[in-house]
């Protein structure tokens, strides 16, 4: 069943706030190799100017894949999940993240169309602190295997 | 700095911040990153990204794929590892983007698999310099359209 094109140009309420943790950011950052002493050493990450320990580039990653949720179990847009593949993704930073930002995320549904028997849907994420700072913006591209695909 | 031909781990300590000049042109070293099993439950868990086609052979093959792959968003992490080493800081990227063409296929064994990365300078301007990045496992290309721009340390 192709995705209900009237969600072209729909925006989601903020998701709940994300506190991100220093505990969590070594915990990802560890999980991927990187042992750089930003993202695990408090005094290495104050030298170098941030507030707490830095996030590394693809940890938004753990708060915008959760965000998707409002959109993928949405009824009324028809996706079908086990035929779900990810099809692009793209971190835009204003700054990196630091433990200690409260962050939502508010969801953007760019486009829906379909290629080749697939559903694809762009999907933009703005990332923000509680008190309005633009951290970042996320695009994540999904595709919907067709039934033939 | 980083082996050529030596797969590194993925807990491999990291090395700080090394001054770099990147140019236009520049062929940066291929870094290579060895993923098994435990690295993708080890992100699963970090991630919180716990679809079964990332640890379950039996439901990856039961939806079409050759057995358990790795998340995409973990093979973009590595990229984002070798971009931090290529870049000498692990501060410097301020966009990052991919297409993910192909799985990454991880068996079930000691060595897993392999990933490798290598990137061109694009170009530098004001500061900021973009990489154009190829990652490959078992030959074949995993990602394409794979960028990132990364201020000048």
């Amino acid at each position: 069943m192709p995705l209900d094109q009237s969600f072209i140009g729909r925006s989601y309420p903020p998701s709940p706030p994300y506190q991100v943790g220093r505990e969590k950011i070594r915990e990802f950052a560890t999980a991927i190799g990187a042992g750089d002493p930003l993202h695990h050493d408090v005094e290495a990450a104050k030298a170098a100017g941030y507030p707490d320990v830095v996030a590394p580039p693809t940890f938004l990653a753990v708060l915008t894949m959760a965000a998707l949720r409002v959109i993928v179990l949405d009824p009324d847009l028809g996706l079908d999940y086990s035929r779900v593949v990810h099809g692009d993704q793209r971190f835009a930073y204003e700054r990196p993240v630091v433990a200690g930002d409260e962050l939502v995320v508010i969801d953007h549904i760019e486009d829906i169309m379909t290629r080749a028997g697939n559903d694809l849907m762009n999907i933009r994420q703005e990332v923000r602190t509680t008190a309005g700072e633009h951290v970042a913006t996320v695009w994540h591209k999904t595709v919907v295997r067709g039934e033939q695909a | 700095m980083t082996a050529g031909h030596d797969p590194r781990h993925a807990t491999d300590p990291g090395r700080g911040r090394v001054a770099v000049r990147l140019e236009q042109g520049q062929v940066l070293p291929e870094q290579v990153f060895r993923v098994t099993r435990a690295d993708l439950v080890r992100y699963a868990g970090a991630s919180g990204d716990f679809n079964p086609i990332h640890w379950s052979d039996r439901f990856a093959t039961s939806v079409g794929l050759p057995g358990v792959i790795a998340h995409g968003l973990y093979t973009m992490a590595l990229a984002g590892q070798a971009v931090a080493v290529w870049a000498g800081a692990a501060d410097t990227v301020v966009d990052f983007g991919v297409r993910f063409t192909r799985p990454v296929p991880v068996p079930d064994t000691d060595e897993g698999t392999t990933v490798s990365f290598t990137a061109v300078v694009k170009s530098v301007e004001d500061g900021l310099a973009t990489l154009d990045l190829t990652a490959i496992c078992g030959g074949e290309k995993v990602l394409a359209q794979a960028r990132a721009k990364v201020k000048q340390v």
